[in-house]
């Protein structure tokens, strides 16, 4: 008999990035006897390293802006493969989140007026983020984080939740895992469960991700049944550091660029310009002298193509490199130093400044950075329903980067700080709603939890099998080589035969060193998850037979308006094999379609 | 590639020892590296935390030849290699496992803070402030909550005693930001001098020293929170000054009652 401890609460929120922290303060607002599990400290998650801000039309720089003009970036930013009304719940709602987040304490910085200063990025049509300095993530999570403990919040820290579980009518009803400090394993039982978890990018070798995004929210939610959209979109950030070697990967924020930074190739060319997609060209400017202008004059000049969505920028990058136009470590040149004062780029840019200089020994102050592509976002996810974030099965509820649909093809940068806050929110609400109007027990199976508490710690019990850090090296081998920023079809295909044996070497896994907060068996309790979510990165990714935003297709370069106009969704089948189908998105209303032509500049 | 021996120290709150890992460098490695490498190939139940590797987290302080530091941002070529490189968990906290400590102490004091509690919005919902005057408040947001300069402070890392009733650095910047918020109302001053234990710090800035965020964490908070809690107990000026004006501030009394049952942050034990 495993033993285990239960806990039953009415709402609980795994994941205390932006999303987790705000659904569970909306719960407890609610009166809703609420916990949040996570797998580290409290404060201490991913949207912590958010840099350049968080985007809503508040209108506070360019008076022209408003939620219209932000959705309609959005959506084209995300090559029209977004949902609309989570587009338009975003652009509409962002705002309101952003000054609440100034009654719980924020300090962003301020324009002259003495309201929220907002920052130009990419693809947005006017300065849109609110940020502080370049820690515009820590601001946000710190300032929920107290908002949490000022509510009085329960926080379960540094656990892991293995598998979710439901109860005789199939309604999510409990979660189980362990508290990483002891190992010790505990069961939550609660009226809804809201999965907040972020992020897969662990699995690739170069990324801007920590050991915790490791897709467990996908793999979880994909697992007891819901269904998962458009998985083959990925997000390469454009700048990521590559050197030193070990800081590769490293994000270096859209905020250099959007304060005024250009890229350059070897040669010196400010190469993109030569990469100015037809669909932006209209709002793109196509001469340096016009783009300079536009940092002062937004309304009579058009963007910089630096100010690219983040996929073109990546791409471009990618192809400068392979023609051999980059530098001695493989990336190009980011230059601010020549375009911004000093002491400007120290107030705008300070954890730049400091990373670089700590990291790498570049003051960026003075010259140039090198960058590359980095693996940064997965924009599929959950597919929920719009208003209250619900999964397709009952008693289950995502927000935040775990869940689909509101970025498309390619998110724009700021818009998932945004997303975290709206949509972290309205997954409060509908669970709080669902747990509050729930009438069924939550009565789980203890011979399935029995089980999966086995499975988790055959590992400890298993002598001479294998490392699971050399599994992990190995996937992450596989997806950065083959399931890169550029794909082929048979690449692809040779990636899923490749990630299928890494699965057979599961049951074979041994770690030494006992249960109480041992990295290598925490390792080998996370690889399933990740095995499941590059799956289905690479089972979406080979069906998906085009370009599109993050999901670019050598042997298919162009964008196929067919596509466009589907999402692939994956769930388990009877016999528990993930498929993938074909699925159409749902139909933008015309009024918001109208807004997508209006004012292309 | 240079040759180094990584010097870690392995155990529980049991005890345990320092276990030599002989390794090899590379250019432009950090602290983190090396104890991640050593991870992967030796020793995969070695325990320390980590997130970001980027010192924006705060996850993985440690003590590196003595002194507190992170390090995701520690080079190894800042390091002398003819001796062994030290590595000790953070010395203030209990110690779960190998580098890990329980960090719970700081999540309990930050509960203890009575919270944000701001005045009300212009007439358009929103607040105006100016950038001057957020600008203080900022230098204190800046914290990662490494923890680094509470593990320095000789007040709780020579006297465990002293845990019950001692905030500590990183909560003192937390009062400053918000005595200096241009927004809030509350009033911790006899808090923090009653119960929060801000006399017991003699300025040594031992965790000025050590703040990876370079917060001036003595000159400008405990210093100028130590002049005002001053001012409110005793200045007969203030006192009355207070009186006439009628400062809308909350007293510290009320301020303290907003929370009459101080609940830890569950530490997973």
């Amino acid at each position: 008999m495993a033993e285990y401890e239960q806990i039953d609460l009415d709402v609980v929120v795994i994941g205390a990035g932006g999303a987790g922290l705000r659904a569970a303060i909306e719960a407890k607002q609610r009166g809703l006897r609420t916990a949040i599990v996570c797998k580290s400290l409290l404060g201490k998650a991913h949207t912590v390293m958010a840099e350049g801000g968080a985007a809503a039309a508040m209108g506070n720089v360019w008076s022209e802006d408003n939620w219209k003009v932000h959705f309609r970036d959005t959506i084209r930013g995300g090559k029209m493969l977004g949902n609309w009304r989570m587009a338009q719940l975003h652009a509409q709602e962002s705002p309101d989140r952003i000054h609440e987040l100034e009654a719980w304490g924020a300090l962003f910085d301020r324009t002259k007026d003495g309201r929220i200063h907002q920052r130009d990025f990419g693809g947005h049509r006017y300065a849109r983020l609110a940020h502080v300095g370049d820690r515009t993530g820590l601001e946000l999570i710190r300032t929920l984080q107290q908002r949490a403990v000022a509510l009085d919040i329960d926080v379960f820290m540094e656990t892991k939740i293995l598998r979710l579980l439901k109860n005789p009518s199939g309604e999510v009803s409990g979660a189980v895992g362990y508290h990483r400090p002891t190992g010790k394993m505990v069961v939550f039982t609660a009226k809804a469960f809201v999965l907040a978890t972020g992020g897969i990018g662990r699995s690739w070798k170069y990324s801007t991700n920590s050991w915790e995004s490791t897709g467990d929210g996908h793999a979880l939610a994909l697992w007891a049944g819901a269904d998962i959209i458009d998985m083959e979109c990925m997000q390469f950030h454009p700048t990521g550091m590559v050197w030193p070697l070990s800081v590769r990967g490293l994000l270096v924020t859209e905020g250099v660029r959007g304060d005024g930074g250009i890229l350059r190739n070897s040669e010196g060319q400010r190469f993109m310009f030569n990469y100015i997609p037809e669909v932006f060209a209209a709002e793109t400017a196509d001469n340096e002298a016009e783009a300079d202008r536009w940092y002062e004059d937004h309304i009579n000049n058009r963007r910089p193509p630096e100010l690219l969505p983040r996929d073109e920028v990546a791409r471009s990058i990618n192809a400068e490199v392979k023609a051999g136009r980059g530098g001695p470590h493989g990336g190009v040149y980011l230059d601010i130093a020549s375009r911004r004062s000093s002491e400007f780029i120290q107030r705008q840019l300070p954890s730049m400044y400091h990373q670089f200089k700590e990291l790498a020994g570049v003051d960026i102050t003075k010259e140039a950075m090198e960058v590359g592509p980095t693996c940064h976002y997965i924009m599929g996810g959950i597919r929920v329903e719009p208003d209250t974030a619900a999964s397709t099965i009952p008693g289950l509820f995502a927000a935040g980067e775990v869940a689909g649909g509101l970025h498309g093809a390619n998110r724009l940068g700021g818009n998932s700080l945004s997303d975290l806050l709206v949509f972290g929110r309205r997954a409060g609400m509908g669970a709080s709603d669902y747990a509050d109007s729930r009438t069924s027990g939550t009565t789980v199976d203890s011979t399935e939890i029995e089980r999966i508490i086995d499975e988790a710690r055959a590992p400890l019990a298993r002598e001479g099998g294998e490392n699971p850090y050399d599994l992990q090296r190995d996937l992450q081998e596989t997806m950065q080589n083959l399931v890169g920023i550029i794909r082929t079809g048979t690449e692809l295909t040779q990636a899923l035969s490749e990630i299928d044996a890494l699965k057979e070497r599961v049951p074979n896994l041994s770690v030494n060193g006992g249960i109480a907060y041992n990295p290598g068996w925490n390792l080998a309790t996370d690889l399933p998850a990740m095995l499941s979510v590059c799956t289905m990165v690479t089972m979406g990714a080979i069906e998906r037979k085009e370009s599109r935003g993050g999901h670019t297709r050598d042997d298919y370069p162009k964008s196929d308006p067919a596509f466009g106009k589907i999402n692939f969704v994956q769930r388990l089948n009877g016999s528990g094999e993930c498929v993938v189908s074909p699925e159409p998105l749902p139909e933008m209303p015309d009024e918001l379609k109208a807004l997508l032509e209006e004012g292309a500049h | 590639m240079a040759d180094v021996v990584m010097r870690i120290w392995r155990g529980d709150s049991e005890g345990g020892e320092f276990q030599d890992f002989p390794t090899q460098v590379s250019e432009g490695e950090v602290v983190l590296d090396v104890v991640h490498r050593i991870q992967a190939e030796d020793a995969p139940d070695l325990a320390c935390r980590w997130n970001c590797k980027a010192g924006k987290c705060g996850s993985c302080s440690a003590e590196i030849n003595g002194l507190p530091h992170l390090m995701c941002m520690t080079r190894m070529d800042t390091l002398p290699t003819e001796e062994p490189v030290v590595i000790a968990p953070m010395k203030t906290f209990p110690i779960i496992r190998d580098l890990v400590t329980d960090v719970s102490f700081n999540y309990e004091m930050a509960r203890r803070l009575p919270p944000f509690a701001p005045k009300d919005p212009g007439p358009d919902g929103t607040y105006r402030m100016q950038q001057i005057d957020v600008e203080r408040g900022q230098e204190f947001r800046k914290c990662i909550e490494c923890f680094m300069c509470q593990d320095i402070c000789h007040v709780i890392r020579d006297h465990e005693e002293n845990k019950e009733h001692y905030a500590g650095p990183r909560l003192f910047i937390r009062y400053m930001e918000l005595e200096s918020h241009p927004l809030d109302t509350n009033d911790r001053r006899e808090l923090l001098r009653e119960e929060m234990g801000l006399g017991y710090c003699n300025i040594t800035k031992c965790c000025t020293e050590v703040c990876p965020e370079h917060i001036k964490i003595t000159d400008n908070a405990i210093i100028p929170l130590k002049e005002r809690v001053v001012d409110a107990s005793y200045d007969p000026v203030a006192w009355l000054g207070r009186k006439i004006l009628r400062r809308t501030k909350k007293t510290a009394t009320e301020a303290a009652n907003h929370r009459t049952d101080p609940k830890p942050v569950k530490a997973s034990q």
